[in-house]
């Protein structure tokens, strides 16, 4: 984004990508049904959970005398245990998710955007308290706080690749990064172990494009990076196919890998593949790690 | 340098060929350009290497399907000829090259005309002086580049005649080698020539390998159409087609009847016939032989073929048994072979116009059959009377000439020879050179014993055309209008002579064109006779306007030889159609012999063809597929395809003109649609279809006329048939439309069409040419079939067709509007408002009021442009629609309004 335009007409540009993407991510959001709430179990919140008979160590304020009084014991009123979970998120919004390899696929970052978005409303809805790592956004609960995610969230960065940023990232909650996974390998593990050693769980989403996947290009030919940083130049592009896959699948290995030690869940989606089933994974897996 | 059949005119390009394995190994060495692909997984890529560290090699059958091209350019650049003119035959010599150029050439014209042109190639690149002639017509000819010659070509025709030994003084100077592409066929002026030829240089003959066919038209013994059909060289046996032509009862020229001829292996002719009935046969107009084309293979059939109809008129009563008495027997016999008959009432027979009328012992006619049949003569008839016991007993022309007798009669006629008279029944005097039957010779056992005995008066002598030994006219004639009246003097039955018994007699009516002569023409009848051209044959048997060729002496036209001046072709004399045809009767084909010195060949081998541009085409396509290849091995190929498919469909040939045309005919008939004429102003134009769009508007609202939206007309292109108005606003600067517009125009003005001109200038000019509109509606509507016109009288049907008005105003409020005069009796009736003006629509309505202006609405209907002041200008616009709507209702219904004064007679009538 050139610094030479003005904030309003960038942020004008930045809100017209906006309302299109809060639309597609409320249907996507409408399409999943919300599994049962609350955690079923007595707790500190607002609804009739239980009652239960007295035991030693419970304080004579906690007897429910309504309920005691019509029996003989003593029984305590509880409550279902309500509490809020904060959910943070890493999207890459680095060039290289600036991609797609036909007009009719969107772009990796496009994608990413509407499922971490879909995911945030959902969350929002939920009750949870959702908040966008690597900007100042901590987390917080209510759809206020979503309308300002999503405006952080279609703001593309300069660097071509990027890694996760976990320096915000509260202990025992939950993360969600939605990247390629291309950027330094390394990085990304050092930082998955820093969080998983604040306790932090978490899902990591590969978006790829399917070029990335199949690499179909022959003869001689120049690859550059979106961001123009990096060049190479092969005169057989067939021949490299399939140590091009190799080190792809190795890449993805890494990363399942780290997910597999740090106890975080992997998946990996391509660009024209529906959203709606990474939706149904990503829901899923958050609400069972929770 | 040739190798085979293909010699190079440039050999030395073909060195460039050495070239090409260098081209092979520089291709081979330099790699495809890079494709760039944006790749974000790029970084996975970085730090691997390429297995095979040669360049993607362009792969062999690309390079091989390059290196192709660049040959076929080398080679199409070295020039190559293929089958070339063998060049040792000729030296550098000047070339002469003669042509026959005669109907006998034209079966192979085209053939004659490439061989030629290689003859030219040749001699181009020999750099020889080439002279052309065509000995059927020629010209004085000159030595010139064989280049300048080549362009020419396309202009040379085969004549329809022969050529003669008049080209010899037509021949260019000096000596020069001759190549003479003959047509085969020996006549006189062959050796003159070639001895002339050998006299300057070297001859070479070329002739053709493809056979001549020739046709004559014979006159067989019932009439009917027969044919010799010769050939040049006898050879094995063939089958030809000949095929009858004329026109269908539907006036379409078609092929009417089909028969063959058979050739006899080692025949040279043979003979064929059409059976067809005399109906058909008096359609034919010629005779071809089918695959022929050439005029020796058309024979055109004139009046000898047709057969006459003659309508046979007599008084005869119920006298049956009598059939040798009956007063038409003889005259049946005589004309039934040739002609055919009609009999019965004058009145039916003359409905069938004959040729002929030929009355019987008839004195008198009923006034109206009298009229009817002096009009028929008059128009061009002949009518032939003969006398009888009725005549003689009647008073017709009895005192005064009748019009319908060449001669005045003396009462009661004579008997010459019987019981009860003196003297011997008369012979007939031979017949005088101004007579019709000069020539004919009398038989001396004729004798006449009765006969009608003219008045003598002073024409008499001279329409006397025979005469009995006593000098007593026997046959008299005289002109009647275009047509002739003939009088025999005696009956046409056995009674009163033995003529009709005679030969003579049908040799006569021969004479007096009432029958067609079986044996052909004599030469003595047409003498003195001068025959026009009217159609003529061109040497490829066709058939066109002779234009304006002189005409020609009746005995020259049977005997002399065909040339340019007496072509083949139809002529037309006195009372009948003579053809003339390529082959004269007798004639004999046969084939030119040459002697041994002189070399003769045939042209049927393979002509010279120029290699060069299918090579540069071959090239192309090459090159075109190498696109194609390089886009397919580079992964680009989709948007290649998209790109061909589009070259494709441009290439593809759009709906014609015609069907655009047809379709917004179509949209002009499915509903009532007003047009205006384009006059190029675009402003006029505009106001033009705005104004006829509110008055469209004002008869969908106001009257049950529902037009659709109104069209602009360009007259050059578009049909106007269909729009039953046309409004034509005249500008100053409108061009004068082309002559195929005014046919049109005219056309649609008979039709019942309506043109409005609308000079648009009321309001500074009167009616008239003073005003440039004036000036330019006058040069306008010079060429159209426009009446008598008169001011818009008051009770014209325009003002009560459908409002009631007296004025008729557009913008401007002139009461000069022009409309078609009135016919000159129409009188006004006591009592009735109006002339009795039962008439069709006037074709133009001329004024100048521009109602256009005063119509015009814009597209959301409000008014375009003002009308006045305030609300007399709306009044006046109100008018200008009303008057549009009459306009409209006037072309619709035509009279209809007129006929309404009929109301008060009908009720009057009725007695009420």
């Amino acid at each position: 984004m050139s610094e030479a335009l003005p904030l309003r007409s960038r942020a004008e540009e930045a809100t017209a990508q906006l309302a299109p993407l809060l639309a597609r991510a409320e249907q996507l959001a409408s399409a999943v049904m919300p599994g049962g709430h609350g955690r079923r179990r007595a707790g500190n919140g607002d609804d009739f959970w239980q009652y239960r008979p007295v035991q030693a160590g419970d304080t004579l304020r906690m007897i429910d005398w309504r309920r005691s009084a019509r029996s003989d014991s003593q029984f305590i009123r509880q409550k279902e245990w309500q509490i809020s979970q904060s959910v943070h998120f890493w999207v890459d919004r680095a060039q290289s998710m600036q991609f797609a390899s036909a007009t009719s696929l969107p772009q990796k970052a496009a994608r990413a955007q509407l499922l971490s978005l879909t995911i945030a409303i959902l969350l929002a809805r939920g009750g949870e308290r959702v908040g966008l790592s690597g900007e100042d956004l901590p987390p917080r609960a209510g759809m206020k706080q979503v309308q300002r995610f999503a405006e952080l969230l279609v703001a593309p960065k300069p660097e071509d690749y990027a890694a996760p940023d976990v320096s915000q990232l509260q202990r025992n909650s939950f993360a969600v990064f939605v990247s390629d996974f291309l950027g330094n390998i390394e990085v990304l593990e050092e930082r998955m172990h820093e969080a998983a050693a604040s306790g932090v769980r978490g899902v990591c989403l590969q978006v790829l494009d399917p070029v990335e996947e199949s690499f179909p290009f022959r003869g001689r030919a120049i690859f550059r990076s979106v961001g123009g940083t990096l060049e190479y130049e092969t005169l057989q592009a067939a021949d490299l196919a399939e140590r091009y896959l190799a080190r792809l699948a190795e890449r993805k290995a890494r990363v399942q890998n780290q997910c597999r030690k740090t106890g975080w869940q992997y998946a990996c989606h391509h660009t024209h593949e529906s959203a709606q089933m990474a939706v149904m994974w990503l829901y899923n897996v958050i609400e069972g790690l929770r | 340098m040739s190798f085979g059949p293909i010699l190079f005119t440039a050999p030395f390009v073909l060195l460039a060929l050495l070239a090409l394995p260098i081209l092979w190994m520089l291709l081979r060495a330099v790699p495809p350009a890079p494709i760039r692909h944006l790749f974000p997984a790029v970084v996975l890529l970085i730090g691997l290497n390429d297995e095979d560290n040669s360049a993607d090699r362009t792969p062999w059958w690309l390079l091989l399907l390059r290196l192709l091209a660049v040959a076929a350019v080398i080679i199409g650049l070295a020039g190559p000829v293929l089958n070339p003119r063998p060049s040792e035959a000729l030296g550098k010599a000047r070339m002469l090259v003669v042509l026959d150029a005669s109907w006998a050439s034209a079966r192979d014209w085209d053939a004659r005309l490439s061989h030629v042109e290689s003859l030219l190639k040749q001699a181009a690149r020999n750099e020889q002086p080439v002279a052309l002639i065509s000995l059927a017509a020629p010209e004085k000819t000159e030595f010139r580049a064989a280049q300048e010659w080549s362009s020419r070509l396309a202009g040379l025709q085969p004549q329809a005649w022969e050529g003669s030994a008049e080209a010899l003084e037509f021949l260019p100077e000096g000596s020069f080698d001759t190549v003479w592409l003959s047509d085969g066929v020996a006549r006189e002026s062959r050796d003159i020539l070639r001895d002339a030829f050998e006299a300057r240089g070297d001859l070479r003959v070329v002739e053709s390998a493809r056979p001549l066919y020739a046709l004559e038209l014979l006159r067989s013994e019932d009439g009917g159409a027969a044919f010799e059909v010769q050939r040049l060289q006898a050879a094995g046996p063939r089958r030809l087609t000949l095929q009858a032509i004329g026109l269908d009862p539907a006036g379409v020229e078609r092929i009417l009847d089909e028969t063959s001829a058979t050739f006899e292996a080692g025949a040279a002719r043979t003979s064929a016939a059409f059976d067809l009935p005399a109906e058909l046969q008096a359609r034919v107009s010629r005779f071809v032989l089918k695959e022929s084309a050439h005029a020796g293979a058309v024979a055109l059939a004139d009046d000898s073929l047709s057969r006459r109809e003659i309508a046979l008129i007599s008084n005869r009563e119920n006298r049956e048994g009598l059939e040798l008495l009956s007063p038409l027997h003889y005259l049946e016999k005589a004309l039934v072979a040739s002609s055919d008959l009609l009999q019965g009432a004058l009145t039916d027979t003359l409905k069938g116009n004959p040729d002929v009328v030929i009355m019987a012992d008839i004195a008198e006619l009923t006034q109206a059959d009298e009229t009817a049949l002096t009009a028929w003569v008059e128009a061009g008839g002949l009518l032939v009377r003969f006398a009888g016991p009725r005549l003689a007993a009647s008073e017709v022309g009895r005192t005064e000439a009748h019009p319908l007798m060449p001669v005045r009669l003396r009462a009661g006629g004579r008997v010459v020879g019987g019981a009860m008279s003196w003297g011997a029944p008369k012979a007939l005097a031979p017949f005088e050179d101004s007579s019709p039957f000069f020539g004919l010779t009398v038989d001396d056992s004729l004798r006449v014993s009765a006969q009608v005995v003219a008045q003598p008066d002073p024409q008499l002598a001279e329409r006397v055309i025979a005469r009995l030994t006593d000098g007593t006219p026997l046959v008299t004639r005289k002109s009647l209008g275009q047509g002739k009246v003939v009088l025999f003097h005696i009956s046409a039955n056995a009674e009163w002579s033995n003529v009709p018994l005679s030969g003579l007699f049908v040799r006569m009516l021969e004479r007096l064109s009432v029958a067609t002569s079986l044996s052909g023409l004599q030469e003595s009848e047409l003498e003195g006779t001068v025959w026009q051209p009217v159609y003529a044959l061109d040497g490829f048997g066709r058939l066109r306007d002779a234009g304006n060729l002189q005409g020609v002496d009746g005995v020259a036209l049977l005997s002399a030889a065909i040339g340019p001046a007496l072509q083949p072709g139809l002529y037309e004399g006195p009372g009948r159609w003579i053809a003339r045809n390529v082959l004269s009767e007798g004639q004999v084909l046969e084939a030119a012999k040459w002697p041994a010195r002189v070399p003769l060949s045939t042209f049927g081998g393979v002509p010279e063809r120029d290699l060069g541009g299918p090579l540069f085409a071959l090239a192309l396509v090459l090159l075109a597929l190498d696109v194609l290849a390089t886009l397919a091995l580079s992964g680009r190929m989709r948007g290649a395809v998209a790109a061909s498919v589009l070259l494709a469909v441009l290439l593809l040939p759009v709906p014609t003109a015609q069907a655009q045309e047809a379709e917004k005919s179509v949209a002009g008939t499915g509903e009532i649609v007003l047009a205006h004429v384009l006059t190029g102003d675009r402003r006029i134009d505009e106001v033009a279809f705005a104004g006829l769009r509110g008055l469209s508007d004002t008869l969908f609202f106001r009257t049950s006329v529902e037009p659709d939206m109104p069209r602009g007309i360009n007259i050059e292109t578009d049909e106007i048939a269909f729009y039953p108005m046309l409004y034509w606003p005249v500008s100053a600067e409108q061009p004068t439309p082309s002559a195929a517009a005014y046919d049109k125009l005219n056309a649609y003005l008979r039709a019942g069409g309506m043109i409005v001109f609308d000079t648009r200038d009321a309001d500074v000019s009167r009616f008239g040419a003073a005003s440039p509109a004036g000036k330019t509606l006058r040069r306008l509507a010079a060429a159209l079939d426009i009446p008598e016109l008169e001011p818009l009288p008051d009770d014209h049907v325009l003002t009560r067709t459908f409002y009631l008005l007296q004025d008729f105003p557009g913008r401007y409020g002139s009461r000069d509007v022009w409309v078609e005069a009135a016919p000159a009796g129409a009188e006004r009736t006591e009592g009735m408002p109006f002339r009795n003006l039962n008439d069709g629509v006037t074709p133009v309505v001329i004024g100048g009021n521009d109602w256009a202006a005063a119509w015009a609405i814009d597209a959301r209907g409000a008014p375009l442009l003002p009308v006045g002041r305030g609300f007399s200008g709306e009044r006046q616009r109100e008018l200008a629609y009303r008057f549009g709507v009459n306009l409209v209702m006037h072309v619709l219904t035509g009279n209809y309004k007129s006929d309404q004064v009929h109301v008060p007679a009908l009720l009057e009538r009725l007695g009420q």
